[in-house]
């Protein structure tokens, strides 16, 4: 998938994703997407949560070799 | 004087349609309000060490990423939160059962212990307190947690409020210039219809 920006959220733990997520979204245009990889386990249902909230899309989640990779797209 | 047959008639139907339009109605306009509501917390931070320095701060700072509207109200040892330097927050086991007593270093057999130290030996070896807070910090690290510096920072950034108890501000024998900057000082009567308003309520 493509996407205009990444964050690296690897070794934080909560709320430190979140936060961080937050904060680079904010620096985005709307309707960009950013790709955010983490190690937290509580980031997979934090970042629907957060998603569901915001209204800043999800759309995707998915897990590889114990890292979280997840797509959001601007508001 | 009594309605005609016919307005009663009317009455009778206008009751049983409003019946069936207006729960729905109600409900629309109900979720209508709620969704252009910003939701808001109000959290009272009590406790003044380590451990108990995270909760006000991991709320704060992700109900503000989520857009929400903040307000902390510290009071009591709950000030120590909004010193200038956080850094002499302690956390003490001593008479805390619940607290694991693990070590943040060494083969994972032996981070593993819980070091199950009795009271009394707590109490009686100086600088204890000191040597298990300084263990926390390094687990804090090791795990990738936010300093309370940091989440504080982030709330303040994110636009959450900070209330000092200014009682207890006087009673503890502290000035304004031990705070950090952006506070607000007041007391029970300004917080309480802040917590009235708020959602979300939390006494910590």
């Amino acid at each position: 998938m493509n996407f205009d920006k990444e964050l690296d959220a690897r070794g934080l733990n909560c709320p430190l994703p979140i936060l961080r997520a937050k904060k680079t979204l904010a620096e985005m245009q709307p309707g960009q997407i950013l790709r955010i990889i983490a190690t937290d386990p509580g980031s997979v249902k934090d970042f629907a949560a957060f998603a569901k909230q915001t209204g800043n899309e999800l759309l995707s989640s998915a897990e590889n070799n114990k890292e979280f990779e997840f797509y959001m797209k601007r508001k | 004087m009594g309605a005609t047959p016919e307005i009663a008639a009317i009455d009778e139907l206008i009751r049983q349609r409003l019946d069936e339009i207006l729960p729905g109605k109600i409900e629309e306009k109900l979720k209508e309000i709620q969704e252009s509501k910003t939701p808001s917390m109000s959290i009272i931070a009590t406790k003044g060490t380590l451990d108990w320095a995270y909760p006000p701060f991991i709320l704060a700072s992700t109900a503000a990423a989520l857009g929400w509207d903040v307000t902390i109200f510290f009071t009591f040892y709950g000030l120590n939160l909004v010193k200038k330097d956080v850094s002499d927050l302690k956390v003490s086991p001593l008479g805390n059962p619940g607290m694991p007593m693990k070590m943040p270093f060494g083969p994972d057999w032996f981070k593993s212990i819980n070091w199950n130290i009795p009271n009394v030996v707590q109490a009686g070896i100086p600088g204890f307190e000191t040597v298990a807070t300084s263990l926390m910090q390094q687990t804090i690290a090791n795990n990738g947690v936010a300093s309370i510096q940091e989440l504080r920072e982030l709330s303040q950034e994110a636009g959450v409020k900070f209330v000092a108890c200014q009682m207890t501000v006087e009673l503890f024998g502290f000035s304004h210039a031990d705070f950090v900057d952006g506070m607000d000082y007041a007391g029970a009567a300004t917080f309480l219809p802040v917590a009235q308003q708020s959602d979300v309520c939390l006494f910590i």
